[in-house]
């Protein structure tokens, strides 16, 4: 028994429902109780889709259980059949449908519909949501391109060539709660079409059953989501010798990277090798001197996989960002991870416990994390700034602009959701320290709005009150003067600073040298 | 009795299960723990269903079943008296310690009483441990908060003092109100269940006078006769008219006059009767369709109907007891359509044909109505809402006005969604 307060990921027929959504023309039967149907939420209210997951749920209640629920489950197939006419269905249970052995997968087979089934057998009780989605994906494209098994050569990377057109490549592994998925695969389409690649199938998002058999039309995939597609990859690569990309595209240095190993895959020539670096703001806008501040920065990442590794090296190669701390829920991908975390010469974390994230994330001390929704709130408890770089899914994650994380424009993002917190934390800092002046008091401790005050005011206002500001000090015309010079966010602070310090010496007028002695004092 | 159209109707369902009560009884207790018996999908359904919105350590969590606990039983019994542990230690200051039983727990016969049993013996006078079921195969969303409550009742000691038991979650603002109005109308001995703390367990006997605030407590309530308590039959405080009626019947039980009744709630009345007609302006006349899910259905759709003129068209309910909702049943117009159970798929293409301005329903099917053109409520809202009583019942009648209102502004049926 695991002790779960909260997890990061759902069971695995959660993530065969993320394939089932993602596509066109599948049903999925779910052989579960009806609370199980929450997860129709997931996708109807995180993603605020308009349609329903296309999922029809047994729902068996207990009485159910002494009778018999085999029967239960065919009528559900055989109402969800005549109803949605899928052209692929797949069948499979939730964890309590797993204990009554119902099997509804062979049930399904033998009713003799004349459509493939897929039967799904996910061990929710020893397997996650990822596993799920990515077994899904492998068991759909298995069962659709079984009969082609064998019936064709090995699939070479430069048939283009001997068919006399532009060589195409799948995008696989984007799904439905995937993290920025959908602009993801429209960045990479446009990067791969401007360098003569043709995009043959993205799968499981947008695909239908067609698309899954025409596969093989492809030259190579790209492996986009490895938590997703590798499985699907590494059987096309089995049976049809189809190759596959490990570079995920994220940051600038990985998708000069990953263009490089598309086009060595595929024996296609670099036609603009130079313009690649320019393609996008991040590089430059790294370098310039307002991001002086960001060097060395120590941050933690914790994450999925493909984000967190792909963060650890956009953080230390192209921000130069000391990584502290790095991390995964993702089992399966744990040896990667590790690989990452062995190269930044730190320890990995492999766990699915936010707590034990929480207190790695304390002993690092960083002074950003990049993680997900729940990180953020532990950064916030922690009082630390927090980008969110991967699911679980939060409907903050699925904003309405165009928001990717991979490619040039993907990079672009990046530098901002990364650097924008890191620029709060430091306004909140400052907020936090001065955070007794009476101009941060009123209820106003935000980076929002906020308005300056002037030193007038400030000081008038004070004189209003009482001529003699505190225990008869004044400030004289210099004093002033130069007290405007300073910028208003730490302005009261030097303000009582100055005049704690004219108390101290018992000094009756604050004049400018008294503000720069009182500086040279408190430094 | 009105000429009610009673219906059953069995197929998929779409609602959730018991386990969501504890989204709102941690609020209510929050000396007590939730320790779902379950699996990871029974984590992930009160995770979803409470949102990300975790900024201390939630008072619940999922003792989360693997492998080696579905090989051997006892195993399963020593496992779980580890994570109770674990957690205790943890959690110093939990009280109460609920063992929820879940689908899973259920099937595999896993023996929480026991547990339970146990686990009090271990530590007596420290942490009171009970269990129920919140699963989805014996109960559906509110049903829960009834398991937990049915739960508590053993524990509460006997009392034969006179007193009137409000029995339900209620939000603290709204116990607060009635107990002041109570006070006001000369009943001065008036506690709650469930308390604000686990540990406050009302005392109960034979002068225990139990008003009901929701619906949906079928068995606690058998429960509480059983105890002695005398049930009094009443509508539920819901709009002006359930909770003039709900005030009454306390009234009438504690022997107070109808008279007195009407003089301090009729300032509350025409109060309220104000602040109800804006919102009237907007609902009357407009078409409703409750799809089942907290039991709330039928006294909803008795307040938006006779206090806010709305017409019914179905109103769907999980699960009905005649007896508990016998008082409101009559208050319902004619011909009123009442379908227990739920085919989801059917009862969706009646929303369709009857294309309703107002949907009643659950967070997994809001947004999809919408893209068909149809304004829904969620469900889930009128159990996390203070909308008892009589100061409340614009709020109530606010929360179905206000997304017509936003279909008017937005025209929903022209947006073009994918
Ligand atoms: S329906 Fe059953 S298995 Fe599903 S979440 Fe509820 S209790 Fe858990
Ligand atoms: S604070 Fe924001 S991010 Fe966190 S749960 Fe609430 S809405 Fe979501």
């Amino acid at each position: 028994m695991e002790l779960t307060l909260w997890t990061y990921e759902g069971p695995p027929h959660v993530g065969a429902m993320r394939i089932a959504s993602s596509m066109k023309d599948i049903h999925y039967v779910l052989h579960a109780p009806q609370g199980d149907t929450y997860a129709d939420l997931l996708f109807t209210m995180i993603e605020r889709r308009g349609q329903r997951p296309p999922v029809t749920y047994t729902t068996f209640q207990a009485r159910d259980l002494g009778g018999d629920t085999a029967e239960l489950v065919k009528k559900n197939i055989k109402e969800a059949v005549e109803r949605f006419k899928p052209k692929t269905l797949l069948v499979g249970e939730s964890c309590t449908a797993e204990l009554i052995q119902d099997q509804p997968g062979a049930l399904a087979k033998g009713m003799g519909f004349d459509m493939p089934i897929v039967n799904l057998e996910l061990p929710a009780y020893s397997k996650k949501e990822n596993w799920g989605a990515s077994e899904t994906f492998y068991q759909l494209t298995r069962t659709l391109l079984k009969e082609k098994v064998g019936s064709s050569e090995k699939i070479s990377p430069l048939r283009w060539k001997e068919l006399g057109r532009r060589p195409k490549v799948n995008i696989l592994g984007p799904s439905l709660l995937g993290f920025r998925c959908r602009d993801d695969v429209i960045e990479i389409q446009r990067i791969l079409s401007e360098q003569g690649i043709d995009t043959n199938v993205v799968a499981p998002l947008g695909a239908n059953p067609n698309d899954i058999e025409r596969l093989i039309d492809a030259e190579i995939n790209i492996c986009l989501y490895q938590e997703i597609a590798e499985a699907s990859c590494e059987w096309l690569k089995r049976n049809f010798g189809m190759e596959y990309t490990n570079t995920i595209p994220i940051g600038i240095k990985n998708t000069i990277e990953f263009i490089n190993e598309v086009h060595n895959k595929l024996d296609l020539p670099l036609t603009n090798k130079k313009e690649l670096e320019h393609k996008s703001k991040l590089p430059w806008y790294s370098k310039s001197v307002d991001s002086n501040y960001l060097t060395g920065k120590r941050v933690f990442i914790f994450g999925d996989g493909t984000h967190a590794i792909a963060a650890a090296k956009i953080a230390k190669d192209e921000l130069g960002f000391e990584v502290v701390g790095i991390g995964t829920y993702s089992r399966e991908m744990a040896r990667q991870v590790r690989a990452t975390a062995k190269e930044l010469n730190v320890e990995a974390l492999i766990t699915n416990n936010y707590l034990e994230v929480e207190d790695a994330m304390k002993k690092a001390a960083p002074e950003l994390v990049l993680g997900t929704q729940m990180e953020r709130h532990s950064a916030k408890r922690l009082g630390i700034p927090c980008a969110v770089i991967s699911t679980p899914m939060h409907v903050q994650d699925v904003p309405a602009r165009y928001s990717p994380q991979m490619g040039w424009e993907g990079a672009n993002v990046i530098f901002d959701d990364w650097v924008h917190p890191l620029m709060m934390g430091l306004e909140e800092h400052l907020i936090d320290m001065f955070k007794h002046d009476f101009e941060f008091v009123d209820g106003h401790q935000s980076h929002l709005g906020h308005t300056a005050t002037k030193t007038k005011d400030l000081i008038n206002s004070d004189n209003k009150k009482d001529n003699n500001p505190k225990e008869g000090i004044i400030w004289t015309e210099s004093g002033r003067a130069e007290l405007t010079k300073v910028p208003f966010f730490v302005r009261g602070k030097v303000k009582t600073n100055t005049e704690k310090y004219a108390i101290l010496r018992g000094i009756p007028e604050i004049s400018d040298e008294t503000l720069y002695d009182a500086k040279a004092y408190f430094s | 009795m009105s000429k009610v159209e009673f219906n059953k109707e069995t197929g998929p369902r779409e609602v959730f299960c018991g386990l969501t009560s504890i989204v709102w009884l941690h609020r209510r207790m929050p000396d007590a723990f939730f320790l779902v018996v379950g699996s990871r999908t029974c984590a992930h359904l009160i995770q979803s269903a409470a949102g990300v919105m975790i900024f201390a350590e939630p008072r619940f969590g999922t003792a989360i079943l693997e492998e080696k606990d579905l090989a051997g039983l006892a195993d399963a019994h020593e496992e779980l008296d580890r994570v109770v542990n674990d957690l205790i230690s943890r959690r110093p200051e939990i009280k109460t310690l609920f063992l929820v039983g879940s689908c899973p727990s259920e099937v595999i016969k896993l023996d929480l009483a026991t547990v339970a049993e146990k686990l009090n013996k271990r530590f007596l006078g420290k942490i009171k441990f009970v269990n129920y079921s919140g699963s989805g195969i014996e109960t559906t969303f509110t049903q829960g908060e009834d398991g937990a409550l049915k739960a508590l009742i053993p524990l509460m000691e006997d009392s034969n003092e006179e007193k009137l038991l409000l029995v339900g979650t209620l939000a603290n603002n709204v116990e607060d109100r009635f107990k002041k109005i109570f006070r006001n109308l000369g009943i001065s001995n008036v506690e709650s269940f469930p308390p604000r703390q686990s540990t406050e367990l009302p005392k109960i006997g034979k002068n225990t006078k139990v008003l009901l605030t929701q619906p949906y407590l079928s068995d606690t309530v058998r429960d509480l006769k059983h105890r002695g308590c005398e049930i009094i039959s009443a509508p539920f405080p819901l709009g002006i008219e359930g909770s003039t009626k709900w005030f009454l019947a306390a009234a009438k039980a504690f022997k107070i006059s109808a008279l007195k009744v009407h003089e301090i709630i009729s300032p509350l009345i025409s109060r309220a009767k104000l602040a109800l007609e804006s919102h009237k302006d907007i609902l009357k006349g407009k078409r409703l369709f409750l799809l089942p899910e907290s039991q709330l259905e039928i006294s909803l759709a008795r307040f938006l109907h006779n206090e806010c003129e709305m017409d019914l068209i179905e109103i769907g309910t999980p699960y009905l007891n005649k007896d508990l909702m016998k008082e409101e049943i009559n208050l319902l117009p004619d011909n009123t359509k009442i379908v227990e159970g739920q085919h989801v798929e059917k009862q969706l293409d009646r929303v369709r044909e009857a294309n309703p301005d107002l949907v009643v329903c659950g967070m997994g099917l809001a947004n999809p109505l919408e893209a068909e053109g149809i304004s829904t409520k969620w469900s889930i809202e009128m159990v996390f809402s203070p909308i008892h009583g009589i100061d409340q019942a614009a709020d109530l009648a606010g929360l179905f006005s206000k997304p017509l209102r936003r279909n008017q502004i937005l025209t929903s049926k022209t947006l073009v969604t994918n």
